[in-house]
């Protein structure tokens, strides 16, 4: 039948199940909005107040559900604040397919009217990107574009759509098989590489599981608990990994690296052996490459499906390429029962000596209020992070129960990421508690999805730490500056005076955010007592509307431990006594 | 290390551009790049040569390898292989300097293809270090202008 390439855009979409599309129409899409228009009661349609918080969206909604997550901007501007969105996803391996208008094609290079070398601005951001310069590709490369974006290593991709292709007319038809020549992920690890590494582990004394988000891509935390169980290792997982492993279980050695767990960190300086999977070594978790896991020379296995993240950053033993599910179900086989008490003996003691903690006055400490949401929701809720402190101390203290349940920009450490995400979290998971914990800077990054939210009644709960600083420079400016605090006080241009610490902060916040969700016909809440803190949590997760929570915190609270940058783990600063 | 590295790639827009950039990010050099349609016109091969840390090439050669428009990459640093290069040299030339650059040419078993009053124009196709010893034999001559296509390299036997 013929159709127009917007009629096919729409089509492609319903045979690929999308359910819903965030994004702000403009010049170069109208063909495709005004299709859109026409399918509203199959495709909800998201419109949202900034490119950027689309893309965000299409990203929370794709963590929390495992799904691809879709965005649509025009052309020019459109596309170009899609970009931080975009690269975002691609750090974090998120399965994103977005989509911009372009100016038609005998415009293209003619510098016209919202113009942008989009497909050119985005390639170093994007796993794959096309410019579709001829309808009869359309349907082909849309389906090209989700099978990409979702098979292999997760990304995200970008289809580039210019206006007359969306206008022109031809014969659609939607390929249902898919045989992309170039590109073959692997999926089942090598059978000799396996055996390889099960001798290994099965003669190790010390060994350690470190995992990382693609254990949650591959959807193999079952697998996870069956192998560290069967091999009593101790577990460590990354910011992208929490919520892989059960929280409280005593083989859960919570987060690695610069802000991580004491015994975490130590425990990779002394074993023996390291089973990575689906964790590509970042430097916030090795710190110092030179000095990291001196002990395990000999003994880094290395599990990944994506050949280019093994011997990036350490050298590698033995590399088994394939999905993490796959490669542990057969890894499994060949694991001999073991008891590694003494090792888990030492790693207890280093967990008493250091757990994550602070101080239980009675002031109103940001840890205290992770704490609480820990407590109250029981780790059961959709956490979404912002970055910074904020992201650190929620990582450290809120203990989520099931994998896609803590979601973060770990990679790219986007600030404004959580808000957004949080509202695609929550149109994906309707039934679930999702809340946003921010910083008073990171949510005036993308602050006005308020209006998103709220007129789409998503159902968020907002927390903020508000220190009145963009905390974790402040940390550092502390640490490494001498507590020259340039350009992070958030309440005076000069910077907030040391005898300001003690001012009543509400009087001099800009903005005051409990006005400032109450414009937005949202539920704002302060809260500046200890006492206050269980009550209001409770209270808020019971209001069917969105609640943004201004909790007014400590302003000098440090993230610890902390492993200095350029440090080797067993450096880490515990306490600033 | 210099390396030669063959990239059967799709055959198009913005696929020279992708590669390109793998390297540009790492701040790589690329000393030639050479690319041009195989007999299948889906697809093109380039030929890049460049210089640098194992490591990071390494590393350069999974991530080509990951691109989604590359069919197959071969890198020909330890395979025995023959690499070409074209060259096209104006040299000064007037009626008493001809001959001997006829000679010289005709040594290195090049082409004149061009002649004018006071230049001619020589071509040549070689390995680098045949190229390199032409255009230093040429030098004193005066040369006014070279292009060179880049090296294109294939392995030996089947």
């Amino acid at each position: 039948m013929l159709k127009t390439g917007s009629e096919i855009f729409v089509e492609c979409l319903l045979k690929e199940n999308v359910k819903i599309l965030f994004g702000i129409p403009g010049g170069a899409v109208l063909p495709i909005f005004d299709k859109i228009y026409e399918a509203r009661e199959k495709i909800r349609f998201v419109l949202t107040r900034h490119e950027q918080g689309a893309g965000h969206m299409a990203d929370g909604y794709a963590r929390s559900t495992g799904d691809v997550g879709v965005c649509i901007a025009t052309s020019g501007p459109g596309a170009t604040n899609l970009t931080t969105a975009l690269a975002t996803a691609y750090m974090d391996s998120i399965p994103v397919v977005a989509f911009t208008g372009q100016v038609a094609t005998h415009l293209i290079g003619n510098d016209a009217f919202q113009e942008a070398d989009t497909t050119g601005i985005t390639r170093p951001v994007t796993k794959h990107n096309f410019l579709v310069k001829d309808v009869k590709e359309l349907a082909r490369t849309i389906r090209e574009a989700f099978y990409i974006a979702k098979t292999g290593r997760p990304g995200p991709v970008l289809v580039d759509i210019p206006v007359d292709v969306q206008r022109a007319i031809c014969e659609f038809s939607y390929p249902e098989e898919i045989e992309i020549r170039s590109y073959k992920p692997v999926y089942t690890g090598h059978i000799g590489q396996i055996k390889k590494a099960a001798e290994l582990i099965n003669s190790s004394k010390q060994p350690l599981l470190y995992v990382g988000g693609g254990i949650i891509s591959s959807n193999a935390s079952p697998e996870l608990l069956k192998l560290a169980e069967k091999i009593h290792t101790p577990v460590t997982t990354t910011l992208l990994a929490i919520g892989s492993f059960p929280p409280e279980h005593p083989l859960n050695l919570s987060m690695p690296g610069m802000h991580g767990n004491y015994a975490a960190n130590l425990a990779f300086q002394n074993c023996d052996l390291i089973i990575a999977i689906g964790a590509r070594f970042d430097d916030r978790v090795t710190g110092k490459l030179s000095a990291f896991a001196p002990k395990a020379k000999g003994g880094i296995i290395h599990i990944d499906i994506d050949p280019t993240s093994i011997s990036k950053n350490v050298s590698v033993d033995i590399p088994a390429v394939g999905d993490a599910k796959n490669v542990i179900i057969e890894l499994l086989k060949h694991l001999k029962k073991k008891n590694n008490k003494e090792w888990l003996k030492k790693i207890a003691d280093w967990q008493k000596t250091n757990p994550f903690s602070y101080k239980k006055d009675n002031k109103l400490r940001p840890q205290y209020v992770i704490d609480k949401i820990s407590e109250i929701t029981k780790g059961e809720a959709i956490v979404v992070t912002e970055v910074g402190q904020n992201q650190m101390w929620a990582a450290q203290f809120y203990k989520a129960k099931y994998p896609r349940h803590f979601l973060s920009s770990g990679g790219l450490g986007t600030m404004g990421y959580g808000f957004p995400a949080a509202i695609g979290a929550k149109i994906a998971n309707p039934q679930k508690t999702v809340i946003d914990i921010a910083g008073d800077g990171s949510i005036q990054m993308n602050i006005q999805e308020l209006a998103t939210a709220v007129l789409n009644n998503v159902n968020v709960k907002i927390v903020i730490l508000n220190n009145a600083h963009l905390g974790m420079v402040r940390q550092w400016q502390e640490l490494f500056y001498k507590r020259r605090y340039s350009a992070v006080c958030l309440t005076k241009p000069n910077g907030c005076l040391p005898e300001d610490a003690s001012a009543k902060r509400p009087a001099l916040m800009v903005p005051d955010f409990v006005k400032l969700a109450e414009s937005y016909g949202a539920v704002g809440l302060r809260i500046t007592k200890k006492e206050e803190v269980e009550n209001t949590l409770v209270k808020a997760l019971k209001i069917d509307k969105v609640v943004m929570m201004d909790f007014i915190v400590e302003e000098e609270e440090n993230v610890l431990p902390m492993v200095p940058a350029g440090k080797a783990l067993d450096e880490i600063i515990t306490s600033l006594a | 290390m210099k390396h030669t590295i063959s990239v059967l790639v799709e055959n198009k827009p913005g696929v020279l551009a992708r590669i390109a950039t793998l390297f540009a990010a790492r701040g790589y050099n690329i000393d030639s790049l050479a690319v041009g349609e195989t007999d299948d016109p889906t697809t093109s091969r380039m030929t890049i040569v460049v210089r640098g840390d194992e490591k990071i090439l390494e590393q350069v050669e999974k991530q080509l390898n990951k691109l989604v428009d590359v069919i197959k990459l071969n890198d020909f640093m330890n395979v025995d292989h023959i690499e070409r290069d074209l060259v096209l040299i104006k040299v000064k030339a007037d009626k008493n300097t001809r001959n001997e650059i006829l000679q010289i040419v005709d040594i290195f078993r090049a082409k004149i293809i061009d002649v004018s009053a006071n230049a001619v124009i020589v071509e040549m196709t070689g390995d680098e270090d045949k190229i390199q010893a032409l255009v230093n034999m040429l030098k004193p001559f005066g040369v006014k202008e070279m292009a060179r296509t880049g090296i294109i390299a294939m392995a030996r036997g089947g």
